[in-house]
């Protein structure tokens, strides 16, 4: 092949390179360079490339699938546990609904309970009597017929006079002619408010025999007044029980 | 001289346009790159010897890049294409590696 074909014999191969490095390029050394450059653009853009490839492009098969398995056990495992944390979440919310409905129940209590020991005023439809001119040792007794008459009746709220209301362990006694209602001496008119159903209240007083008829035997009257709005605004101080203690149930 | 002033041109060049290589021609690029570095290292051990022809150089360079990624295409076709870019690449690493040698014996008499 003629051109620039090199000559074996020529020199030292140290020397020929040397000569190459520091001579003149010829036209060889140019298609050379160009190839060179082509090489180093090429390599240069795929160790980029594999820098950049999350440096999953290298790993075997088996390694892959190991990775594979261990991301969805993973995954698997991260299920369970949202699972779990879910399931716990509406444990605690039903529980927590729970707990809400019994706090409004009790709530509920309170209030009844409240009214029926006389600790707040109470307010609601009920009747209003005036006892007038009632004679006798036996009025006290009249009057607390008509005070169980009306409990009887349904009656939720009982103050006499606006100044006594009247609970459970309310008592009725008669001294010398004066009433006295838990120790407290009354004053004629008296006055009995009770909150309950109007009608029904109004039933227990009037009936043959009853409140209103005792009262007339006692040579006294009884008016009733049905009201749409009923107001019981004096409260009973309960003494804390001495002997009695609340159970478990 | 030029040719090693044009090797580094071509790695800056490639380092700094930072050009993504297209997807069909991502399974052959490293193949070419090793095929490219074996006639490279031929070329080397040839004009060592005195027989570099640069006619030659760029006839072997092409044609290792166009054998190199033929196999490796016929490889994929046959779905064998991992295995065989590996034989490919033992081969040319091989044949690399003997250049080398050669080389060596040239440059430090050993």
């Amino acid at each position: 092949m003629p051109g620039p074909r090199q000559n074996p014999t020529d020199t030292a191969p140290v020397d020929r390179l040397r000569a190459v490095v520091t001579g003149r390029p010829g036209r060889g050394q140019l298609v050379v360079a160009a190839l060179l450059a082509l090489l180093g653009f090429a390599a240069a853009v795929q160790i980029r490339q594999t820098d950049t490839d999350d440096n999953f492009g290298g790993q075997s098969r088996q390694n892959l699938v190991a990775l594979i398995d261990s991301l969805s056990s993973a995954t698997d495992r991260a299920n369970s546990q949202l699972d779990d944390l879910e399931q716990t979440r509406d444990e605690l919310l039903t529980s927590s609904q729970r707990r809400q409905a019994a706090l409004e129940e009790s709530r509920d209590q309170l209030e009844v309970l409240n009214i029926l020991t006389g600790s707040v005023a109470a307010t609601g439809p009920g009747i209003t009597i005036v006892v007038r001119d009632a004679q006798g040792d036996d009025v006290a007794a009249a009057l607390l017929n008509g005070v169980e008459e009306l409990r009887v009746a349904g009656a939720e709220a009982i103050e006499i006079n606006d100044t006594l209301r009247v609970v459970a362990s309310t008592s009725f006694t008669q001294q010398d002619g004066l009433v006295f209602v838990d120790d407290v001496p009354l004053r004629a008119p008296y006055v009995i408010d009770a909150v309950g159903e109007p009608g029904t209240l109004n039933e227990a007083m009037v009936f043959r025999g009853g409140f209103v008829s005792s009262i007339e035997a006692l040579k006294g009257s009884a008016e009733i007044d049905r009201a749409d709005v009923v107001l019981v605004s004096s409260l009973h101080q309960a003494k804390p029980d001495e002997y009695a203690h609340p159970t478990d149930r | 001289m030029i040719a090693v002033l044009g090797l580094l041109l071509g790695i800056l060049v490639g380092l700094f346009l930072e050009p993504s290589v297209p997807e069909p021609l991502q399974a052959y690029l490293p193949i070419a790159v090793v095929a490219a570095l074996d006639a490279v290292f031929g070329g080397l051990r040839a004009f060592l010897d005195g027989i570099f022809d640069d006619r030659v150089f760029v006839v072997s360079f092409v044609s290792n890049v166009l054998i190199a990624g033929v196999i490796v295409y016929l490889g994929d076709q046959l779905g064998v294409g991992g295995q065989l870019s590996t034989g490919v690449i033992v081969v040319l690493g091989i044949r690399i590696f003997s250049n080398v040698a050669a080389i060596r014996r040239h440059l430090f008499h050993a």
